[in-house]
């Protein structure tokens, strides 16, 4: 069942304001509480996209790969450090490797929308231009092929 | 990408105007990039003079073999790289090279540790918008229609997955930035690797299922995508083309665009364009295939050996790359190799044709017809508000707007962008209040809890939930549905081939499937959202084989065959195929709208 609970390492996210995180983030709505622990309920629409087990803090949720046509032993599995993962790849024969990347080059959060932007919300609305072009686009002016046509 | 794209944009340009975003789940994992992107596919880079919006068309058009809206692709080529930059700008990890440029994997690729890419994109979204404005967990099932005008948009209707509540929301306007369809098609894999498919599970085609209904007019419905992947973890082979230099050979070791070559002949002028188009690769591939020339393996070892040579520092750095294109965006790849003991420096990997997809924003080009730019669409193709459908006041970005395909992540939050400064273009010349048709919202507020009381009220008539002659379960829905397409519509069971008797046999089928997903039953709200996921595929189904018996012509080799119109005749079909379903009647028309070279 593509993502599964271990049920000792789950906390049920103890003191999280969004309530148990898994049950949060689920893009397919798959994650619920099962009595006390995370639970897998449809593992069939499960996308093994880890969004779960990357956000889980006690890293309970772990991943056994698609029945359909992954051999059982064989784990990926990552772990959160600043500003990316960490990956843990064991082959089923029993070898390691480990991979970190980042995930992001600022801290989440940092983001100010419309920084520095300078269109005029209202002279420029009906033009062509996107908010933020006149810093973002790369090239001075936005391409157009109206005389051509 | 493209629900982001237009809550960032809409609030700078809306003043006091109240938006909202309804999404299914959260937009911080929402949606197909929710799991990450190894790569940006669409970026001119034109800051780099690498390539114009220009260029751009022209590829594109040769790469959907001749049928693309010329303005639609130059909008987005010539806005993109704004995008991107912002992405960078907001902490998207871009790879550089050592004189601080971009990296290039291809000539539109961009390589990235994309991970995070969906909430890098939503945080800034979510910050415009304002946190009261965004409703996360709502399951929009339908369009409202204005009771004075069922040709204009009045809002949108659903509920709530985890709470116990029905949503009706009237507009003036409305933008449509779901996804399209995976599981439409019966996948390779059909127990728990149901999941797995290429394109998202969570895409359930509710970009189609929404706006087909209420007589939106929509383009390319019979176009697909069939991705070479590697087999089963459907991990992306584009970075090991592009960048490492692999090929696939077949198992005589033989590389099929070298033995295939002289089937490139037979598509001119396309198949002669350089690079070869997406389909006709496929075609190439799946002769092979189908001469049982199989299994066909990318040659991983061959190129990583090559690139490090004795050079353990490079074999590590190569290493690194190759397992971070699947672990920043196709895990289960990672996975797929480790179980089988596969290292890629010394074992190659198995390759396939997958089963077919049906979406507006990678290699397909399914969806609404919309209005294209003031300044760059000729008179067929303008009608007032960028990326307006020809429902008065309903805009569509992303996977929702057809023939305008290669938008990617980046072209697709950009779309976004452009659909939502136009509606406010359009709420400021219409600021008329829409009207709701009470009687539409009470009939679909019936319709959409009654799986919840089928199944109460029946499930006494059998001792097993699931079998039970009064109801289908979704998933039982589902099923049904993949199994028409794939042996009617050209799945991969039946070779990707099809013809009239065998589409209008599966036509036949598949209005029963429609008369039977009236008797959906769910057992509780998860099950409800499956059901008005299956009843959104089925319409994308249904409309996908109308358009497939329609086109009398192979285009897209490789993607599907008509056996009965073998070649490709531009002559006759370098057109578009548009349709509209008529809800009053029941009928759907079918009609051609003309392509328009824009681009010389």
């Amino acid at each position: 069942m593509p993502t599964f609970v271990d049920p000792n390492a789950c906390n049920t996210c103890e003191g999280e304001e969004q309530g148990p995180l898994c049950v949060h983030i689920c893009p397919n709505d798959l994650m619920k509480l099962k009595g006390d622990k995370g639970f897998n309920q449809e593992p069939n629409m499960c996308s093994e996209c880890y969004a779960c087990v990357k956000l889980c803090p006690t890293e309970a949720i772990h991943v056994r790969g698609y029945a359909d046509f992954i051999p059982l032993g064989a784990e990926v599995q990552p772990h959160r450090v600043e500003l990316g993962l960490t990956w843990t790849i064991r082959f089923r024969d029993g070898e390691e490797m480990e991979f970190t990347y980042p995930s992001r080059t600022k801290p989440a959060g940092s983001s100010i929308p419309y920084d520095g932007f300078t269109e005029d919300p209202i002279a420029d609305l009906r033009g062509q231009t996107l908010a933020g072009e006149s810093i973002w686009l790369g090239v001075d002016s936005l391409p157009t092929f109206a005389s051509s046509v | 990408m493209s629900g982001c794209g237009a809550a960032f944009e809409s609030k700078y340009w809306s003043g006091d105007m109240k938006v909202v975003m309804v999404e299914k789940a959260v937009i911080e994992r929402s949606g197909a990039t929710g799991e990450g992107l190894s790569a940006i596919n669409c970026y001119m880079g034109q800051r780099y003079g690498w390539n114009t919006p220009e260029d751009f068309v022209k590829y594109v058009v040769n790469d959907m073999m001749g049928l693309a809206r010329e303005d639609l692709v130059y909008d987005v080529g010539r806005h993109v790289d704004s995008s991107v930059h912002l992405l960078e700008e907001w902490g998207l990890p871009i790879w550089k090279k050592d004189n601080g440029d971009y990296e290039r994997i291809g000539r539109w690729q961009i390589p990235i540790h994309g991970e995070a890419i969906k909430p890098i994109t939503a945080e800034p979204a979510r910050k415009a918008i304002g946190q009261e404005n965004i409703y996360e967990r709502v399951n929009i099932t339908h369009l409202l229609t204005d009771a004075n005008d069922p040709q204009c948009i009045a809002g949108a209707i659903g509920f709530g997955v985890r709470e116990n509540k029905f949503y009706v929301f009237k507009a003036k306007a409305v933008l449509i930035t779901c996804g399209g369809a995976s599981n439409v098609f019966r996948p390779r894999s059909i127990n728990e690797g149901m999941g797995r498919t290429w394109y998202s599970v969570f895409s359930t085609g509710s970009a189609y299922g929404l706006m087909i209904p209420i007589g939106t007019e929509m383009t390319q419905m019979e176009h697909r995508f069939v991705p070479t992947r590697f087999k089963d973890g459907y991990g992306p082979v584009g970075m090991w083309f592009q960048y490492f230099g692999a090929k696939i050979t077949n198992s005589k070791g033989e590389d099929y665009t070298v033995t295939r070559e002289a089937e490139l002949h037979k598509y001119k002028p396309y198949g002669l364009v350089v690079p070869t188009p997406t389909p006709l690769r496929n075609h190439q591939m799946f002769l092979d295939i189908k001469d049982g020339l199989g299994p066909m393996y990318m040659g991983t070892d061959k190129a990583m050996q090559k690139i490090a040579g004795d050079d353990p520092e490079k074999m590590r750095k190569v290493k690194e790359e190759a397992w971070g294109d699947f672990l920043d965006m196709t895990i289960s790849q990672a996975l797929t190799w480790a179980s089988q003991d596969i290292r890629p420096e010394v074992t190659p990997s198995e390759v396939v044709l997958a089963e077919p997809y049906i979406m507006g924003s990678h290699s397909g080009e399914s969806g609404a017809w919309v209005s294209g730019p003031e300044d760059l669409a000729p008179p067929d193709y303008f009608w007032g508000y960028n990326k307006m459908t020809t429902i008065k006041g309903l805009f569509a970005a992303g996977d929702g707007v057809g023939a305008a395909p290669h938008k990617f992540s980046s072209g697709s939050f950009t779309e976004g962008r452009l659909a939502a400064k136009a509606a406010v273009n359009f709420l400021n010349d219409n600021p008329e209040d829409s009207t709701l048709n009470d009687g539409q919202v009470t009939s679909l507020r019936d319709k959409i809890w009654a799986p919840l009381e089928r199944f109460e009220k029946y499930k006494g008539a059998s001792t097993a939930e699931e079998v039970n002659p009064h109801y289908l379960t979704p998933y039982q829905g589902l099923v049904r549905l993949q199994k028409i397409m794939d042996e009617y519509a050209g799945g991969t069971s039946a070779w990707y081939t099809t013809n009239k008797p065998t589409l209008e046999r599966g036509i036949q089928l598949i209005e029963l499937l429609r008369e039977d997903l009236n008797k959906l039953a769910a057992r509780d709200r998860h099950e409800l959202m499956r059901c008005w996921e299956v009843i959104h595929r089925t319409w994308v189904g249904e409309s996908h084989m109308r358009h497939l018996l329609y086109r009398e012509e192979t285009r897209w080799p490789g993607y599907y065959y008509r056996s009965d119109f073998p070649d490709l005749d531009d002559s006759k079909w370098r057109v578009f195929v548009n349709s509209r379903f008529d809800s009053e009647t029941n009928e759907w028309e079918l009609f051609t709208k003309p392509y328009i070279n824009l681009i010389k």
